[in-house]
């Protein structure tokens, strides 16, 4: 027997609807956890990209151990966790005399582990260790620059899909109008070799310069460390068809308020509020307030100001 | 940005996104700090280049800064979620698909023919509410037993099922397509009641504890030696709970037991003490234990005592 369940509250049911599969779809968020044993520049790298990521990421604390992304059986607590927290990326950190301070990129398609790639971290060098002007630090949340550089991401599988899921992971929202003040951040990713690829955060200082676009200096601020490719796992043709799949029909906005007439073309209506003739404001008809007073009175003070002027240039 | 040794970028000004492949290091970099520079220095390169065309985009002034209006991005990435798939239609639907019914918009406020005023179609008085019928009229096929009123509140609630049913079976044909509303989750409910048969009621925590305490007891000592579970609570006391008074009272305190004896023989010898005991009833609960022996009891072993050998104080009730 199957029972109907509706939200009861309003919030719910908003809740929902923002989880439901849309045409344009919100920002992916992070998902970030650890396994079993973690090493402490894991755990920093962890909490660093947490910080980073902030208003789309969600950390959890406690240690996973039945979480092995690349096993078959492995992924259920995963795919679990970004059912309950609407997360398509995870970051999956640990540690093993095998593989040391390893960590693992993945995606989700439709709550279920898209891709996959896992990576070495080293010459890790935190967020706190380095030292500049406070007043540069970039803000939390705004929209960063992604720069590539190496033809080793254009040839290279490997690093073809570390590209994507580096822009993936620090694209952050889609968005239509940008402000040109709050760009303050930038990802650098060089790919030093067809295995390691440096990456590093830096902080975007704009200096002027003779025309519009101005001057821009990079600081590095953030964390940067070296991501030295290990194991990875490309999505079935498929599924990465059916993931790639753009719609064809625009997302359906309603105008409202304005009707098509055959003769008087385009129509529209106005709502006016009730006038409460007895509340409209009266115009402020105090004495001091008076056009006539004030023009007076800065005309006053303007004669006094040159005034004193003068006594000083003749002193 | 061109240079000699650099070709174009790939830039993607929707995701702020810019890609130089080719540039070749210089055959090995010296040291770790060389390296850095190295890539922020080309990665400063890149960053100009986006800034080129994005400070050269028509800006809109706004209260927190010049706003640009960004082209949507170039560089295809996965969905997270499928595109949302077609609704099935629902019977309805497609039974005014077969007969051409269009859909009318109706009205809020109608017209109300018995008062002669607005009212709304739904809610709050409105019009033809099934409550408000004074008279029905009886028809020639109206049994004469049956009540008319009652009749239409059946029919509606039998509608109502009806459409319920319905409901669920055009969501059940969503949910096949994998179309199911958002807001909306198909669950199963409780198990069907099957017949006469009484439905298992599910134990609670305490409920359980207790019934794993008799079975503990059903062994040879009495559950005191099992192994427990994780989280399995310590049985409770068994048997008798008796509360034994300190023998010597403590310093400064009320002889407990003494105190306790007193009251009875207090109670015993006080001029009331007949009343407190009911002497009758007490014969008759003694007479009714012989004979329930007498009768029950065929137990040749145990020494037969000698019923006819009145006890003393059988005589003082009379």
């Amino acid at each position: 027997m199957m029972e109907i369940r509706t939200p009861k509250t309003h919030k719910a049911k908003r809740v929902l609807e923002k989880r439901a599969p849309k045409l344009v779809e919100n920002g992916k968020k992070t998902l970030i956890l650890h396994g079993t044993k973690t090493s402490a520049t894991v755990s920093s790298v962890l909490m660093e990209l947490y910080r980073l990521k902030k208003g789309g990421a969600i950390k959890y604390s406690r240690r996973n151990e039945n979480i092995r992304p690349f096993e078959s059986g492995g992924e259920t607590s995963l795919e679990f966790f970004s059912l309950k927290t609407d997360c398509s990326i995870f970051v999956y950190g640990s540690h093993s005399k095998k593989r040391p301070d390893n960590l693992v990129l993945g995606r989700m398609y439709d709550h279920h582990v898209y891709d996959l790639i896992e990576v070495g971290i080293e010459n890790f060098k935190s967020l706190l260790s380095f030292s500049y002007d406070k007043k540069i630090a970039p803000h939390e949340g705004s929209k960063p620059f992604i720069c590539f550089t190496g033809e080793g991401f254009e040839t290279v599988q490997e690093l073809k899909q570390l590209k994507e899921v580096l822009t993936d992971l620090f694209r952050g929202e889609v968005v239509e109008n940008l402000n040109l003040t709050g760009l303050d951040r930038a990802y650098i990713c060089t790919a030093v070799s067809p295995t390691k690829v440096f990456l590093t955060h830096c902080a975007i200082k704009l200096k002027k310069s003779g025309t519009i676009v101005p001057r821009i200096e990079l600081v590095e601020v953030g964390p940067s460390m070296d991501l030295v490719i290990r194991r990875n796992r490309l999505p079935n043709e498929g599924l990465r068809k059916e993931a790639m799949k753009l719609s064809k029909d625009k997302p359906k906005k309603k105008v409202k308020n304005v009707d098509q007439d055959d003769v008087l073309g385009k129509l529209g209506r106005v709502y006016i509020p009730e006038q409460e003739v007895g509340k409209i404001p009266l115009p402020d008809k105090s004495k001091g307030v008076k056009r006539e007073r004030r023009e007076g009175k800065v005309k006053k003070n303007k004669e006094e100001g040159s005034a004193s002027k003068k006594l000083k240039e003749s002193e | 940005m061109d240079t000699e040794m650099d070709q174009i970028y790939q830039i993607d000004v929707g995701n702020l996104l810019a890609f130089n492949p080719n540039h070749r290091f210089s055959s090995a970099p010296s040291s770790r700090e060389e390296l850095v520079k190295e890539c922020v220095t080309e990665g400063t390169k890149l960053v100009q280049a986006i800034a080129d065309t994005l400070f050269n985009f028509p800006s809109t002034e706004s209260v927190d800064g010049p706003l640009v209006q960004l082209p949507p991005p170039t560089t295809k990435l996965p969905r997270e979620k499928h595109l949302p798939r077609p609704k099935p239609p629902t019977k309805w639907e497609e039974f005014a698909l077969k007969k051409g019914i269009q859909k009318r918009k109706k009205d809020k406020i109608v017209y109300d023919e018995t008062t002669d005023k607005f009212k709304r179609r739904h809610g709050y008085d409105r019009v033809n509410d099934d409550n408000d019928i004074p008279i029905i009229e009886a028809k020639a096929s109206d049994e004469p037993g049956e009540d008319p009123f009652a009749k239409r509140l059946d029919d509606k609630k039998k509608r109502v099922d009806k459409q319920q049913q319905n409901r669920l079976q055009n969501l059940k044909s969503a949910a096949k397509a994998g179309a199911l509303p958002s807001h909306v989750q198909l669950a199963a409910s409780a198990l069907p009641i099957t017949g006469t048969k009484a439905q298992p009621k599910k134990l609670g925590k305490e409920e359980l504890g207790d019934v794993a305490g008799l079975a503990a007891t059903s062994t040879a000592s009495g559950g005191k030696f099992d192994k427990k579970l994780p989280g399995e609570k310590p049985p409770k006391k068994q048997g008798k709970h008796h509360k034994y008074l300190p023998v010597v009272p403590r310093y400064g305190w009320v002889d407990e037991e003494k105190e306790q004896t007193n009251k009875v023989l207090g109670k015993l010898l006080s001029k009331h003490s007949h009343e407190i005991l009911n002497v009758g009833k007490a014969i008759n609960m003694y007479n009714d234990k012989k004979e329930k022996k007498k009768s029950g009891r065929s137990d040749k072993l145990k020494p037969k005592k000698d019923i006819t050998k009145k006890k003393p104080y059988a005589n003082k009730a009379k």
